[in-house]
């Protein structure tokens, strides 16, 4: 029998799955539109190639699984942002949850995980498939290799969810959350490999990106997958990913605390 | 006549109004405009970054490709100032809410189209105008009347084009409120494939990305005549001039469909 607070927490993250599935259309339509950027996006980067032989560790093929790779995990680890936090603040519904027996953070991160299963297998799968079976995408054939990508992705969603968290709790300082919202997506999205893989940057640019937790969203899992970071260095990846996870967390409980104690809900 | 110019002067009163509000909060917009700035960067670095790589990408130099991105976001942007809250149409219908606009003395669309002016997007104009002066600043365009009128004509019909799409495409809402995102896949991937030179995509995605979907219209052959550029996959020379008439095509498939979804709009019952 699991202790009562882990029961809590999955059944949060069963309803952060469900909540997600009940749209089964919204999730067709939404990997339709992953697919068809999948395609334009394979094009452009397959176009490098056509002089040269690699850029870093990625090769024609490598790149033709990074793309696919990319589209699959930009809804598990949320790059277009969420601000459901912010909100509740800027309404003060947050209030209600400062009276539940969990901590708000905790909660939202058991929920996090819910939604993260939800998407890995119906925005996940759909666009690495195509990818597989139309332009030879490669799937890793080392079951350790699997293991190590999916310790990755887990810890990926971590980070993220821990920076979401961060932009979110500024909400408590300012009304303003629009601007923070966007500055974050704008950083993350290039930051984190999304868009063209951090091994493309020129090497001042992508020391710039390897000092950030950007990479530790998307590039991390990504290179492991493709095999770009084999062996030893792979254990070395994942206990960044795990140190970025575990710092960002606790800077968000400590900025939660902060917070509440300056927090005013309106009206009563 | 008399009732379009009825129409324009309503809508310059109604965007007034909407532009007043927004600037009411100086900072807000102030910080917003930025954001939508360095958005419109975003992709702009991925391409500065691809040139870090090679010194041509599908037969294009960056200039070039700078050009075919500038005009494209340009033509994004002011499309998304005057329509993009489009987007949040298929909430009306999911509460059911479009039936107030039905009963309004004037087009259903007209009312969505001035519900809505967020200003802050002209952000992405602006860093789509940067790159512009970067790439003519860095081409030799052999400048003559012809050329100067094209490069003034391809903003408005680009923007017709690119609106057409998304009326288009957003009507998917009446029939689906859930499957709205894949209008997404024309409007801002048709904003993602026209950056690029479309003769590097495949066949069937340029068939039907580019020509079914007019895509290549709005920069791709306009800025191959500016250029003086043979094209690369040997298409007949007037459809470089023909981005006009496309764009009129669209409006009339853009308005024939936003008939048929409103004539199919079911109201959310209760």
């Amino acid at each position: 029998m699991l202790p009562l607070s882990l029961r809590t927490d999955l059944e949060i993250a069963r309803r952060g799955y469900q909540r997600y599935a009940a749209y089964p259309l919204a999730t067709a339509a939404g990997a339709f539109t992953n697919i068809i950027f999948g395609l334009m996006r394979g094009s452009v980067l397959l176009a490098l190639f056509a002089d040269r032989q690699r850029i870093g560790a990625y090769d024609a093929a490598a790149t033709i699984t990074y793309v696919w790779l990319t589209q699959g995990l930009l809804n598990i680890v949320a790059i277009w942002g969420w601000q459901e936090l912010a909100l509740r603040v800027r309404t003060g519904d947050i209030a209600t949850d400062l009276i539940r027996p969990i901590h708000p953070i905790r909660a939202l991160l058991a929920a996090e995980y819910g939604r993260a299963t939800y998407q890995l297998v119906f925005r996940g799968i759909p666009p690495v498939a195509v990818g597989v079976v139309a332009f030879h995408a490669a799937l890793p054939s080392d079951a350790l290799v699997w293991l190590a990508f999916f310790a990755s992705l887990v810890l990926a969603v971590a980070v993220s969810f821990a920076f979401r968290m961060l932009y979110n709790l500024a909400a408590f300082w300012t009304t303003d959350t629009r601007g923070t919202m966007i500055l974050a997506l704008v950083v993350m999205t290039v930051f984190s490999g999304f868009t063209i893989p951090i091994q493309f940057f020129p090497p001042w640019l992508a020391a710039i990106a390897y000092a950030t937790p950007f990479p530790a969203m998307v590039q991390t899992p990504v290179d492991i997958f493709v095999g770009a970071t084999a062996g030893p260095p792979v254990l070395v990846a994942l206990a960044g990913q795990l140190a970025w996870a575990l710092a960002m967390l606790a800077a968000s409980y400590g900025l939660f605390a902060l917070g509440t104690r300056r927090l005013v809900v309106q009206g009563g | 006549m008399a009732e379009l110019s009825d129409l324009l002067a309503l809508y310059r009163r109604l965007i007034a109004a909407r532009l007043r509000a927004q600037l009411q909060y100086r900072t807000s917009f102030a910080l917003d405009s930025t954001g939508m700035l360095l958005i419109s960067f975003i992709d702009f670095l991925a391409i500065l970054v691809i040139f870090a790589n090679v010194p041509q990408l599908a037969g294009w130099t960056l200039p070039e490709v700078a050009l075919l991105f500038a005009i494209t976001g340009l033509t994004f942007a002011f499309t998304d100032l005057a329509i993009g809250h489009l987007d949040l149409f298929p909430q009306l219908i999911r509460d059911g809410n479009f039936d107030l606009l039905l009963i309004r003395p004037r087009g259903t669309l007209f009312q969505l189209l001035t519900a809505d002016f967020q200003v802050r997007r002209l952000g992405k104009a602006i860093g789509a105008l940067a790159v512009l002066a970067y790439a003519l600043a860095n081409l030799r365009i052999d400048w003559d009347p012809g050329r100067i009128a094209m490069l003034l004509f391809i903003v408005p019909s680009g923007v017709v084009i690119f609106a057409s799409i998304w009326v288009a495409t957003i009507c998917i809402a009446f029939w689906s409120v859930d499957a709205r995102e894949v209008s997404n896949a024309f409007t801002y991937g048709g904003q993602f494939l026209g950056q690029f030179p479309i003769n590097l995509y495949d066949r069937w995605l340029r068939r039907f990305l580019a020509y079914v979907v007019p895509i290549a219209f709005v920069a791709y052959f306009p800025a191959l005549y500016i250029l003086d550029k043979p094209d690369p996959i040997g298409l007949p020379e007037w459809l470089r001039f023909a981005s006009p008439l496309v764009a009129v095509a669209a409006t009339f498939v853009a308005s024939a469909v936003w008939r048929i979804g409103v004539r199919h709009y079911q109201s959310a019952g209760g």
